[in-house]
């Protein structure tokens, strides 16, 4: 009988490895799959039965032996979930850029193929690289990495570039807490984006991509690593791609463990073997981005998307969304929560609903009092926000962002004002040091916060944490200093209660 | 964790690894750190020489990234995320409890020179948090027993 256990870091880290090996070595064929990405289930072990899949989770080591023996009768045992794909976390979901994770063997260029692979890619060819910079321009994708730029007209800018030497950069950098869309897929379905990013290298008529990613990530490097490869062998990477008489090949670079890297120009630094400081903008990487040189640079999810809209057609894309947000979302849902995982769905889902419904609610069962949204520089909401639509422009008119797509959720046991600091020293150690408001002035707001908290000049102090807010927000060059406001001022706004201290007896300290 | 004594020979050998390609720095960096378990100051220059760069900037990026460490770490790595999502699920208790333990701080080596303990900010695995990396492997789902028992398996 064949089995898949899930090979994804996050299942690894709850023991899929050793029930992996457990199940191997009682005889089954195991594959290790991508995760599913409901992870409150994980280690999550699916038998395949001539029906379809039956899953069983979550799997300790101590469930194996019944495990066994159930899969050898009849299948019956208390951990049985059925078939995956009615559980309503799945069931309710919209896979368009995780329609494989999970389900193939991240491995097997064949079981991608056999999955839909490369008709983007011969789509793309039969539409020609103008046809394909207007087709990613039609259906509306915007940049996964936070910003949420238009895809299209970063390529399209690139593709009117005349330069010998064109760049494709995949922004793997997924530094934000509460994120790991970018992991899953280069860990479930690492094809698809070698894909996408060959797809963007035609379209634009660049013939070296670079994939960026963490060394916070060994499993995503190592099964990346392993997907370049098999593509280059298969001919899918080289002087002719695919037989379709373009060039295109991949290099994976690892960081060194700086957040600030995912900052685009950043990035392009650590590339070139330099420092990750923030360069000024203009140029734009479009014009002068890699050693000096045009270069595309996009989000994995933004990539791994691609394939989807060529095969499927910008329409059939577009018409999920609401405003300017089309398409899908891969929204994380992370930290204390229920349900925790990657609910991939259209944009105009409210929180509410992420968060209440789908992700039922805190882990610890206590109320839930703040989701921060997008990463480390997102904003803390509270459940009187939970209204608010999953739309780049929606939250950004409660000054909030979508960021990446994390959702982190706290109880009421949370200390918006220790959150407040841990923003402001977060962005001091990241920091690039570049511009004078991000490096000096996250090492004063830290400070400034850890004196509101003692109650010392309480009202004086929050004036000039807002005022430094200001002057961060309006004048660093990048998201690290212009964005740290966003978790402080959402929660000095929504969770004022948590800033009015009075002094603590000396003693306390 | 196994590391070379310093070598010049053997750092050469790296050196002539990464001599093509463009911007290899980085990967350089992490060759020799992953061979000699930090990356030594006499291996500075000789990484400038065959870059063609100032040991100032190679020294700079040495010391940009939180990767890399100039001395040896200890025997055994204790990495402990407190990341958001992590902080949601009481990784400053477990950052604390580990601290009790260990008597020392995050960021600092245990006197026997066994354990190195280090905040982390996200390995990637927000739900199933808190998160730990213990020589390279993986734990979520971590409540102060389970460190503990990560931390008795250490050899």
């Amino acid at each position: 009988m064949k089995l898949f256990v899930p090979g994804d870091a996050a299942a690894v880290a709850v023991g899929a490895d050793e029930i992996a090996e457990a199940l191997s070595a009682a005889g089954f064929a195991v594959v290790r799959n991508g995760s599913r990405g409901m992870f409150w289930l994980e280690p999550l072990v699916e038998a395949v039965i001539p029906a379809g899949r039956i899953g069983y989770g979550p799997v300790t080591l101590e469930d194996v032996p019944g495990l066994i023996a159930a899969l050898h009768g009849d299948g019956a045992h208390a951990l049985r979930l059925g078939d995956p794909e009615q559980i309503p976390f799945l069931k309710n979901q919209t896979r368009l850029t995780f329609a494989r994770c999970g389900i193939v063997d991240p491995r097997s260029l064949d079981d991608y193929v056999a999955h839909g692979g490369y008709a983007g890619l011969r789509k793309a060819v039969a539409l020609g690289a103008a046809g394909t910079v207007e087709e990613v321009l039609q259906s509306g994708l915007r940049g996964r990495g936070g910003a949420g730029f238009p895809t299209g007209i970063k390529w399209k800018t690139v593709a009117a570039t005349a330069a010998a030497q064109k760049y494709i950069v995949c922004n793997a950098d997924e530094g934000d807490s509460g994120t790991f869309s970018d992991r899953m897929i280069m860990e479930g379905d690492p094809f698809v984006l070698v894909e996408g990013m060959t797809i963007a290298g035609y379209a634009t008529g660049a013939t070296k991509g670079y994939i960026y990613t963490r060394s916070e990530y060994p499993h995503a490097i190592a099964m990346f690593n392993a997907a370049i490869r098999t593509a280059r062998a298969a001919g899918y990477l080289g002087g002719n791609v695919a037989g379709a008489g373009f060039a295109f090949d991949i290099e994976l670079r690892a960081g060194a463990g700086a957040y600030v890297c995912g900052e685009e120009t950043a990035l392009l630094e650590s590339i070139e073997g330099k420092r990750g400081q923030v360069r000024p903008k203009p140029p734009l990487p479009a014009h002068q981005g890699l050693f000096g040189l045009p270069t595309v640079i996009n989000n994995v999810i933004s990539l791994a998307t691609v394939p989807t809209v060529l095969a499927n057609g910008a329409g059939a894309y577009k018409n999920f969304g609401m405003g300017r947000s089309r398409g899908t979302m891969p929204i994380q849902l992370a930290g204390n929560v229920r349900h925790g995982g990657l609910y991939e769905t259209a944009f105009g889902v409210t929180l509410g609903e992420l968060v209440q419904t789908i992700g039922g609610g805190t882990l610890t069962g206590r109320p839930v009092r703040a989701v921060q949204v997008g990463g480390p520089l997102g904003a803390y909401f509270p459940p009187a926000l939970f209204d608010t639509p999953f739309d780049y422009e929606a939250f950004a008119a409660k000054d909030g962002l979508i960021g990446h797509g994390g959702v982190v959720v706290f109880d009421d046991t949370v200390d918006m004002a220790e959150q407040a600091r841990f923003a402001m020293q977060f962005c001091a150690i990241e920091s690039c040091g570049k511009c004078t408001p991000c490096r000096i002035g996250a090492v004063r707001g830290a400070e400034t916060i850890g004196k509101i908290m003692q109650g010392r000049e309480v009202a004086k102090n929050r004036a000039l944490l807002i005022d430094l807010c200001q002057t961060m927000k309006l004048g660093s060059l990048c998201a690290l200093g212009g964005f740290t406001p966003y978790p402080v001022m959402s929660a000095i706004t929504h969770f004022a209660e948590d800033f009015a201290r009075s002094p603590l007896p000396v003693a306390a300290e | 964790m196994h590391a070379n004594p310093w070598n010049p020979e053997l750092a050469a050998a790296l050196i002539a690894r990464h001599s093509e390609g463009q911007g290899t720095l980085l990967p350089l960096l992490h060759d020799i750190q992953d061979t000699f378990g930090c990356v030594p100051e006499a291996a500075v220059p000789l990484v400038a020489d065959a870059l063609n760069l100032s040991r100032a900037e190679v020294h700079g990026v040495v010391t940009f990234y939180h990767d890399y460490h100039r001395t040896p770490h200890g025997a055994h790595v204790v990495k402990l995320c407190q990341a958001e999502a992590c902080q949601a699920m009481g990784s400053r208790d477990l950052a604390r409890h580990a601290e009790a333990r260990l008597g020392v701080g995050l960021g600092e080596t245990t006197k026997d020179g066994r354990i190195t303990a280090q905040a982390v900010y996200c390995l990637g695995l927000c739900a199933t948090a808190p998160s730990a990396m213990i020589d390279g492997k993986l734990a979520g789902r971590v409540t102060p027993a389970r460190l503990d028992a990560l931390l008795e398996a250490l050899a």
